[in-house]
C-alpha cells in the first residue's frame, strides 16, 4: 500500500481539483481546479511510465534495461504545454468577464437563480 | 439552490467512485509486465541508431512524434493570439 | 505597476544574464542532456517575467512591444514547419524526415551522440529545439508582458 503513492496523489489531485469545480464559485478557484486535474493526469502519465528502478532515457552511461518508458514522458511534455497555454488563454477571458460584469461569481454572471 | 447542490454531490460522488475503483485496480507501481511496451522498447534500443541524439525524451518529440510537436506548437501560437486579442480589444 | 524598490531592481539585471544562459545551455543541449526546447524556453521567459515584475510593465513595454515579440514567434514557427517541410525534399523524402543523418555528403552531422560535448549530433534535432525555443520564449515572453499590462492599466483606472 505505502509503495502506492504516487497513484493515491493523482487521486487526491484529481479528486480535490474536481471538488473545486464543481462546489466553488469563483472562476479563478475553479480555474485553480482545472489546474489540478491537469496536474493530476501529468502525473498519472509519468507514473504509467516507470519501470522499477529506471531512470531517465538517457543513453550515455546508462543501460538498456534501467531506461523508463519514453514515449509517455514526450507526451506528458505535450500536454504541459497545452496546459500553460490553456490556463493563459482562461485567465484572460476572466479578466474580460470581470470587465464586463464586475464580478467573479458564477451564478450572478448566469443570471437567475438569486437566493 | 438545494437541488443544484444535491446533483452536483451526486455527479461529485459518482466521479469519485470510478476514478478510486479504477485506480484500484491498476497495475502496482514500477511494474510494467502487463503493458504492452513492445513500440518504447524499440524506441530504447535504435534512438542512438536512427536519430543519432542521446536523449531518448527529444528524441521522440522532435523525431518518432513530430506531428505531435506541430500540433501543440500550433496551440501555444493559438493561445498568444487569443491572449493578445483579448488584450487589445480591453485597452481600448 | 511601476516597477519596485532599486534593491530588486539592480538584483534582477544582475541575474538574468546568468538565467539566459542557463536556458540558452538547455535548448541547445536538448539532444543530449534532459531539457529541449520548451524547458529552455521556459526558463529564459521566466527570467523576462523577473525582468517585468522589478521593473513594471509600462517600463518594459517601452522597451519592447508585443508585436515584435509577435513577429519573433512567428519567425520559430516558421523554421520549425520549414525544417519539417525540408524532409520532403531530402533523405528519406517524408515529412519530418531528419535528413542529416545517415547521409554520405556531409559526414560531420553523421555521429552517434555520446555524452556532454558532441552537439554536432542527432541532425536536425538541435535546429528543431532552436526554433522551438525562440518560439517558447517569445510566446510566453507576450503572454505575460501583456497580462501585465492591461491589469496595471485596470489598477491605476485609467480605463473604463
Amino acid at each position: 500500500m505505502i509503495y502506492q503513492i504516487p497513484f493515491i496523489a493523482v487521486a487526491l489531485l484529481v479528486l480535490i481539483g474536481l471538488y473545486a469545480v464543481v462546489f466553488k464559485r469563483n472562476l479563478i478557484k475553479i480555474v485553480i481546479g482545472i489546474t489540478l486535474i491537469e496536474s493530476g493526469v501529468n502525473l498519472f502519465l509519468i507514473t504509467l511510465g516507470f519501470r522499477e528502478g529506471s531512470i531517465a532515457p538517457i543513453y550515455h552511461g546508462t543501460e538498456e534495461a534501467t531506461r523508463s518508458l519514453p514515449v509517455p514522458q514526450a507526451l506528458t511534455l505535450t500536454s504541459i504545454v497545452i496546459g500553460v497555454a490553456v490556463l493563459a488563454l482562461m485567465l484572460s477571458f476572466i479578466v474580460y468577464i470581470y470587465r464586463h460584469y464586475n464580478t467573479l461569481d458564477v451564478r450572478k454572471i448566469v443570471g437567475g437563480d438569486e437566493e | 439552490m438545494a437541488m443544484r447542490n444535491s446533483a452536483a454531490i451526486i455527479f461529485f460522488v459518482i466521479v469519485a467512485i470510478f476514478i478510486i475503483l479504477g485506480l484500484l485496480s491498476i497495475h502496482p507501481f514500477g511494474d510494467t509486465s502487463d503493458i504492452n511496451t513492445s513500440m518504447d522498447d524499440h524506441i530504447i534500443q535504435n534512438t542512438q541508431k536512427e536519430t543519432g541524439a542521446d536523449n531518448g525524451v527529444t528524441a521522440v518529440v522532435f523525431d518518432y512524434r513530430g506531428f505531435d510537436t506541430l500540433g501543440e506548437a500550433t496551440v501555444l501560437f493559438t493561445a498568444v493570439a487569443g491572449v493578445i486579442l483579448v488584450f487589445r480589444r480591453l485597452n481600448k | 505597476m511601476s516597477g519596485m524598490s532599486k534593491i530588486v531592481k539592480t538584483i534582477s539585471a544582475t541575474i538574468l544574464p546568468f538565467i539566459t544562459i542557463y536556458g540558452l545551455y538547455i535548448i541547445a543541449h536538448g539532444h543530449l542532456t534532459p531539457g529541449g526546447g520548451f524547458q529552455g524556453g521556459a526558463i529564459v521567459a521566466s527570467g523576462f517575467a523577473m525582468i517585468v515584475v522589478a521593473f513594471g510593465s509600462i517600463w518594459t513595454m517601452e522597451k519592447i512591444k508585443e508585436k515584435h515579440l509577435s513577429i519573433i514567434e512567428s519567425l520559430g514557427a516558421i523554421g520549425f514547419i520549414g525544417l519539417a517541410f525540408f524532409g520532403l525534399l531530402f533523405g528519406a523524402k517524408m515529412f519530418f524526415a531528419n535528413f542529416l543523418v545517415k547521409q554520405d555528403v556531409i559526414p560531420f552531422f553523421n555521429q552517434i551522440g555520446q555524452g556532454l560535448s558532441n552537439i554536432n549530433t542527432a541532425g536536425l534535432l538541435p535546429l528543431m529545439n532552436l526554433a522551438v525555443g525562440l518560439k517558447v520564449i517569445a510566446g510566453l515572453f507576450a503572454i505575460v508582458l501583456v497580462m501585465a499590462y492591461a491589469t496595471s492599466k485596470i489598477k491605476e483606472g485609467t480605463a473604463k
